[in-house]
């Protein structure tokens, strides 16, 4: 392996979960303030992912006091305390810009569930999915029609 | 302190400092470089430390350099340069990359990227001229001198050869430094393509003018 690979390898995390356009995230960022350094979290929704390996970034969107807000954030860095993703999201784009346009209820993006990354992600919700037959597990999971979700 | 290496760039990477901010750094492959010689003002009427750097083949030394060699008892290296105005050093002694010391500034040169025959714009950046309304000025040098003189003057910025030549990058600040691997992480982009020869040498401490003094 060559040698910029392997510094830049050695600086990614391994707690950064799986994103994907469209989910919800929590972002902590440490924020300093003055000689105090306290953690702001940022939710909102996943619009684009960019590059990879340690320059992979993320942009966030949420809608604060009807002012929409974009940060972007790198997702190697050691100024994130960590990412949380609250919910996923059943989009059809890589870059969700189109939501700039968007305020209300055209603004919002139908939650995926029970798919097969989210039962690996949570496997609290995997052991739920395991008592029904595993035969009907796939037409099942195609179905986007909202389902009760899944004791937590 | 002023020390002096030879160095290969490897290339540049994004490396994330203490504070977390992000920043592109250019990689070195930067020494050990043993003394190869040493000229002192008696013998040669200067002074200066000749420095090697880079493994080679035994085919690759002829016998005279091999000789050389042999006097400092010192491994051929590929390369040999000799830098002046450096701490002093014994023959035999190997300066490796644990004489820099991160934050500190460095001045790296090397030989740029050759650009081939370039216009005026790419070369000496020119302007260029409108692109539309009928114009056929978009490229094109401009006057080249006044009718007066029914001459062109030597040193006239035209087109020609671009790059290919030494240039050095000042005071580029020490990102980094690794001794166990050999590297060197600088601030910035340095000359050439990736694999080239470098020369690293700490910058000289900034004179800052004290406004009315002379």
């Amino acid at each position: 392996m060559n040698i910029i690979d392997l510094l830049e390898e050695e600086q990614l995390r391994d707690d950064v979960p799986e994103l994907r356009p469209g989910d919800t995230v929590r972002v902590h960022a440490k924020v300093v303030e003055g000689t105090r350094e306290r953690v702001q979290v940022f939710e909102g929704v996943v619009i684009a992912l960019h590059s990879g390996g340690v320059r992979r970034s993320v942009t966030v969107r949420r809608t604060a006091h009807g002012v929409g807000v974009e940060r972007t954030f790198l997702v190697h860095s050691p100024r994130l305390a960590k990412i949380e993703v609250v919910r996923h999201g059943v989009v059809h784009r890589a870059k969700l810009y189109y939501l700039r346009g968007k305020v209300g209820k055209q603004a919002r993006i139908r939650e995926r569930r029970e798919t097969p990354a989210r039962v690996a992600a949570e496997p609290a919700a995997a052991a739920t999915i395991e008592s029904e037959p595993e035969v009907a597990a796939p037409a099942r999971r195609r179905s986007l029609r909202p389902r009760r979700s899944p004791a937590k | 302190m002023t020390v002096a290496l030879l160095a290969r760039k490897l290339g540049m990477a994004q490396v994330f400092a203490d504070d977390g901010r992000c920043y592109g750094v250019t990689v070195l492959e930067a020494g050990p470089c043993p003394v190869v010689q040493a000229k002192t003002e008696a013998t040669d009427g200067y002074e200066a430390l000749q420095i090697g750097f880079g493994p080679v083949r035994k085919q690759g030394v002829n016998r005279p350099s091999a000789g050389h060699f042999e006097a400092a008892g010192v491994e051929p290296t590929r390369q040999l340069r000799e830098v002046r105005g450096v701490e002093p050093a014994a023959v035999g002694e190997v300066l490796t990359v644990a004489g820099f010391e991160a934050g500190s500034r460095v001045d790296v040169s090397g030989v740029s990227k050759g650009k081939g025959f370039a216009g005026q714009h790419k070369r000496h950046n020119f302007g260029r001229g409108p692109v539309t309304h009928g114009s056929h000025n978009i490229r094109q040098p401009g006057s080249v001198g006044s009718v007066d003189a029914a001459r062109t003057f030597p040193g006239l910025k035209m087109a020609g050869h671009l790059g290919d030549h030494r240039a050095t990058v000042l005071r580029l600040e020490v990102f980094r430094v690794d001794p166990e691997r050999n590297l060197l992480m600088v601030k910035g982009a340095v000359p050439g393509a990736t694999g080239g020869l470098l020369m690293v040498r700490s910058s000289r401490p900034r004179i800052r003018k004290v406004r009315g003094q002379r």
